[in-house]
């Protein structure tokens, strides 16, 4: 150990300090979001699953696949687990404690929300880029070794795809927020849309409702590319506001009420 | 700088903390003495804003905590040396710190050799680190923004006798060189020789507060005499609030040369007199504590 200085700085310094700036605590929001040994094998995983996925529609059958086929090969594994990311970067807060850290470092909590949501909603548009550069490279292997028509078309399916990556990434926070539980927010988050989705296809009589209350229904005709009129954006705002926007409203409320809490 | 007035944390019935009023001075380190349960951990979340207090108010270098800017930068916060992810490594929990609070890498190599963990450590995830290990890790995070004020939790938990004879220099040096340390314990070993000040605290309530010496002078005297009946009437007749002791004697908190006139114009021989100071401070701690622990545990 040298004599480095631990000495307090002097009051002048005070002065000089101002309060963190957003585009900080996102970076810092966004550094947590990645740099976990968890989150590295979320992304192992996700590489795997495409890889598989990509090798089996390049390979099997004709090969003539098209680009917007192989961004939807490629960004499906994404939109499943990518918003487990945001859960992870959320939920850490309170799991891993570093609420304490996070949260005497910036009191201003909503901030530290808005950061939160920031990041994930970028995350996806970046991860989803990603997807399609590699979506990309498969549609020319394809066309350069299996002799496939190119198709380089992106449509409604690729727009679909990035809205809902990105109402599910904020919904992953949500959830991360309502919950301040790891095992919880995932368990709800994986299993409470299969529940509705059971129920959906049991309760056949409720055909004209489900569109109005399960968000798996209403945004199918978006991730299918299917046109989407104005009872359609109606039914996803809504199922939207119920699955994304209540946990918000709720995980808000507890962030910015409580204690932070992390025992 | 550290302000508290008034702070009182209630859960439903149940007061965690109880009007708990005291300063922290620049200059001084500020023990905060208290058996476990004793509300130190809640009134040193309130004091950094992350539990809203019932009523009351902690101001820090003068404004609550949140209205600081940037307040990495200003209080150096450590609540729980285990509140760090376990999947990170010990150098990126300092560099994400340092990130936010907008002091340069450069820190992170500084406060890990302040801290004395070395490279090696550094790199490795917090998952592997013993409890000492993370206390200094810890201690490195809240060193990390230069700041005036330190509020430590239990900082001590955890490291060996080595470990805590160095971190007394470390508060001592910081203290002299003008910050404001207030730290935790429950133990008074690990405090008595760090402590300029002492705040005890007892089932939510401060008991006690004041230096060393303070504490220990108002710990009284003891007195045994031949004549101990006689000698009650003698105090009850000077207005002398005495205890009367199983084996024997009596303790007041009137000082020595009170109790000895009180005595000789009883005409009462006394045998023993001595201030209680004696008993050390360990013994002070126990006996200011032990009625709150008491309930707490009846409770």
């Amino acid at each position: 150990m040298t004599a480095v200085r631990t000495a307090p700085a002097t009051a002048t310094r005070s002065a000089t300090l101002k309060p963190v700036p957003f585009t900080r605590l996102t970076a810092y929001e966004w550094r947590k979001q990645l740099d976990t040994r968890a989150v590295r094998w979320l992304f192992v995983t996700i590489a795997v699953i495409t890889a598989g996925v990509l090798a089996v529609s390049a390979l099997v059958g004709e090969g003539n696949v098209s680009f917007e086929a192989f961004v939807t090969n490629t960004s499906t594994p994404l939109a499943m687990l990518l918003p487990i990311v945001a859960i992870l970067a959320t939920t850490a807060e309170w799991s891993q404690r570093t609420g304490l850290t996070t949260f005497t470092l910036e009191p201003r909590r909503l901030r530290v929300v808005w950061a939160k949501l920031v990041t994930a909603v970028g995350s996806g548009l970046a991860f989803f880029l990603v997807a399609v550069v590699i979506a990309a490279l498969a549609h020319l292997a394809v066309i350069t070794f299996r002799d496939a028509d190119a198709d380089w078309g992106l449509g409604a399916m690729t727009a679909g795809m990035v809205l809902m990556l990105a109402i599910w990434m904020v919904q992953g926070v949500a959830f991360g927020l309502a919950l301040q539980s790891t095992p919880g927010a995932i368990v709800v988050y994986l299993v409470v849309p299969t529940i509705v989705g059971a129920l959906t296809a049991l309760v056949q009589s409720w055909e004209n409702v489900w569109p109005w209350i399960d968000l798996q229904t209403s945004s199918m005709p978006l991730i299918m590319g299917d046109p989407m009129g104005g009872e359609q954006w109606a039914q996803l705002a809504v199922t939207a506001a119920i699955w994304v926007g209540l946990p918000l409203l709720v995980g808000i409320l507890r962030v910015q009420r409580g204690e932070i809490k992390t025992a | 700088m550290i302000t508290v007035e008034h702070l009182t944390k209630r859960y439903g019935p149940v007061p965690a903390v109880s009007d708990v009023s005291f300063t922290a001075e620049p200059g001084l380190v500020t023990g905060f003495l208290g058996p476990n349960g004793a509300g130190k951990s809640t009134a040193m979340r309130m004091m950094t804003g992350l539990t809203p207090p019932t009523s009351g108010t902690a101001r820090i270098l003068g404004k609550p905590y949140a209205a600081l800017a940037n307040p990495g930068r200003r209080v150096g916060v450590l609540l729980d040396a285990a509140a760090q992810h376990a999947g990170r490594t010990g150098r990126e929990t300092l560099a994400l710190s340092a990130l936010l609070t907008g002091v340069g890498r450069h820190r992170v190599d500084e406060v890990l050799d302040v801290v004395g963990l070395t490279s090696a450590e550094a790199g490795r995830r917090v998952r592997t680190y013993s409890l000492g290990m993370r206390q200094r890790l810890g201690i490195a995070g809240a060193l990390l923004g230069e700041p005036d004020v330190l509020i430590l939790d239990e900082p001590a938990n955890g490291l060996d006798p080595a470990g805590i004879r160095w971190m007394r220099d470390l508060l001592r040096d910081f203290a002299a060189d003008g910050g404001t340390v207030l730290l935790s314990s429950h133990l008074l070993s690990e405090i008595e020789h760090v402590a300029d000040r002492l705040v005890v605290i007892g089932r939510g309530r401060v008991v006690a507060e004041g230096t060393k010496d303070e504490l220990l002078r108002a710990a009284g005297t003891f007195v045994r005499s031949t004549d101990d009946a006689a000698l009650a009437t003698a105090f009850r007749d000077a207005g002398i609030d005495a205890e009367r002791q199983a084996g024997g004697g009596f303790t007041t908190s009137a000082d020595a040369e009170q109790v000895a006139r009180t005595a000789v114009s009883a005409g009462v021989l006394v045998i023993e007199l001595r201030d209680t100071s004696s008993r050390g401070l360990e013994e002070l701690f126990l006996e200011l504590t032990a009625d709150d622990a008491r309930e707490a545990v009846s409770a």
